[in-house]
């Protein structure tokens, strides 16, 4: 159990990258953003391809990072320059990438066994430590997060971040919402593509159908952490998500032990986002109920006396 | 400063739908010149204001500022030139920022936005100091959510932001509407104080006739998108309500409608 859940916690610090990608576009952004599907494939196929090719592991995964930029970046084009509604534009370039991941690929699966990976070579540095990969990829996600904050600080960031609250104002104040657009995407989809990148060396190979329901998974993250840590700044938000992409595997451990199936998770995954988006408001009107039958009580209770 | 040229708009051109917005208006503001614009409901005020800020195109004539024709520029490119405050006061702020993040942005309207923090030290003290102006407070709740600020509040707030790197053209769109009177009346001083400040070229539209007439030293008025009466100072100063709406009936042959007009 122990070992399943430490396993959990390493899985959600490599998912949590992805999750911030998502939390940029459809949090900061208000772009709910489906490419992340395709372009998390995009990121381990790349980085698979290039390892197999004799690349260095570190070389690939930054490439994916770039490739993850460049399929965001059509997105982000086909929504504002082509007036594309962001949904369509996203499930476009979901059903392309599929394409052109088996292109990249040139197989629906590429196996890493035996090639150098970050991974292996994080184990292979840290021979006597427990859980290496666990500790470097957390210090990679918060150095990522750190990042994530400074940048939504700066004079451009600020500038996405009311094109997302606010075009209209931030157009009169001089900002091009379209390229605020596409920028935001497009480091989305990089930080997706890096993770799916990651994901498929710690996995061991890399799968055209490794994206399938990222998106929710994602959404799944960014939601229960908001949920469970909070979610009034932006510090820590993107801490909210990192926790909630990990609460999420957890949950998934926790579900695949007492017995559910694997082909069960895409399941739980949409209900355990149905159950956040609800709950809140449920819990909500809840609480507004209960404040009025006891407002109502007391004053007829006033009354009486 | 501000040089309208015979500019002619049509909506929906060809169809039954077609409106024409604007028929050859034109209009020159220059430096220090505030215009107040009264008129009755589809008088193609709106549109004025549109057609100067860049979200719409004129189909004939140019818009100049500054001697430079910006006709082919989008709004983002034309805006380090205009401040704008809207109607909404939802409108002129970013709800999920807070106040000193919404005044860096505002900062960075003339300048290239680049990967420095938009809030620092120095900037924030800036800041401090023009909020003071205000006085409403707001100096002392940089960091609180501008969603969290009443109408009038973000009103005044939008007015600052509008107006911090001094545009070449302010233009104000009926930006006390939505407020009460005492909100409304905080605004249109700020407005004044702020205007004369910096002698900012300004173009305001309003419904309140008496505000039209208190503020700025020239008024237009419109009508089925024409300019059809244009008081010069000193021609203003003794101009009444009574006068205004006695002078639309001279003109136009009919009674001043307006259902949204505030005579007084």
């Amino acid at each position: 159990m122990v070992h399943s859940l430490f396993g959990a916690f390493e899985s959600g610090v490599i998912f949590a990258i992805m999750a911030l990608g998502v939390y940029l576009t459809f949090r900061i952004l208000n772009f709910p953003d489906l490419t992340v599907d395709g372009s998390f494939a995009t990121g381990g196929a790349v980085a698979a391809v290039m390892i197999v090719n004799g690349f260095s592991p570190y070389v690939s995964t930054i490439a994916a990072f770039f490739a993850g930029l460049a399929v965001g970046a059509f997105t982000g084009i086909l929504h504002t320059k082509g007036k594309i509604n962001p949904l369509l534009a996203g499930i476009l370039s979901m059903i392309a990438l599929w394409s052109i991941n088996l292109r990249i690929m040139g197989k629906a699966n590429i196996g890493l066994l035996g090639h150098d990976t970050v991974i292996s070579q994080i184990k292979s540095f840290f021979t006597s430590f427990p859980y290496p990969i666990l500790f470097t990829m957390a210090l990679l996600v918060f150095i990522i997060k750190l990042l994530v904050d400074w940048f939504l600080d700066t004079e451009i960031g600020l500038a996405m971040r009311a094109t997302g609250d606010n075009p209209r104002m931030i157009r009169s104040f001089a900002v091009n919402t379209d390229n605020t657009i596409i920028l935001g995407v497009a480091l989305s989809n990089g930080l997706v593509a890096f993770s799916g990148a990651l994901w498929s060396q710690s996995q061991g190979f890399a799968d055209v159908s490794m994206g399938i329901g990222m998106i929710i998974i994602g959404l799944a993250s960014v939601i229960i952490g908001e949920a469970v840590f909070g979610d009034r700044s932006i510090k820590r938000a993107t801490l909210a998500v990192i926790g909630g992409a990990i609460i999420y595997r957890i949950v998934v451990a926790i579900a695949l032990r007492v017995g559910l199936d694997a082909q069960d998770m895409k399941l739980m995954t949409a209900l355990i986002v149905i159950f956040a988006l609800i709950a809140p408001r449920l819990t909500a009107s809840y609480r507004e109920k209960k404040r009025r039958a006891e407002r109502q009580k007391n004053a007829s209770a006033g009354l009486e006396g | 400063m501000l040089k309208l040229n015979n500019i002619l708009k049509i909506f929906n051109e060809g169809t039954i739908d077609e409106k024409i917005a604007l028929s050859h208006v034109n209009l020159h503001l220059n430096p220090g010149d505030f215009v107040t614009i009264i008129g009755s409901n589809g008088a193609g005020k709106s549109t004025l204001m549109n057609i100067i800020s860049g979200v719409l195109i004129p189909d004939e004539g140019t818009v100049e500022i500054d001697g430079q024709v910006v006709n082919n520029l989008p709004e983002y490119k034309r805006a380090p030139m205009i401040g704008r405050v809207f109607q909404d006061p939802m409108a002129g702020t970013s709800p999920t920022m807070t106040i000193e993040e919404n005044l860096a942005m505002a900062y960075a309207r003339d300048k290239k936005r680049t990967l420095k923090l938009g809030v620092n030290k120095k900037r924030r003290e800036l800041f401090r100091e023009y909020l003071e102006t205000l006085h409403l407070g707001l100096e002392n709740r940089l960091n609180a959510k501008v969603g969290l600020l009443s109408g009038g509040e973000r009103q005044a707030l939008s007015l600052l932001m509008a107006t911090f790197t001094q545009p070449k053209v302010l233009l104000l769109d009926e930006h006390t509407a939505a407020l009460d009177p005492s909100r409304a009346r905080l605004i249109t001083d700020l407005t004044k104080e702020i205007v004369e400040k910096h002698h900012l070229t300004t173009l305001m539209v309003t419904h309140n006739m008496q505000q039209a007439l208190d503020l700025g030293n020239r008024l237009i008025m419109m009508d089925s998108g024409q300019i059809i009466l244009d008081v010069p100072e000193e021609k203003k100063k003794d101009l009444t309500i009574e006068g205004l709406l006695a002078e639309f009936e001279r003109l136009r042959g009919e009674k001043f409608a307006s259902d949204r007009a505030i005579l007084g």
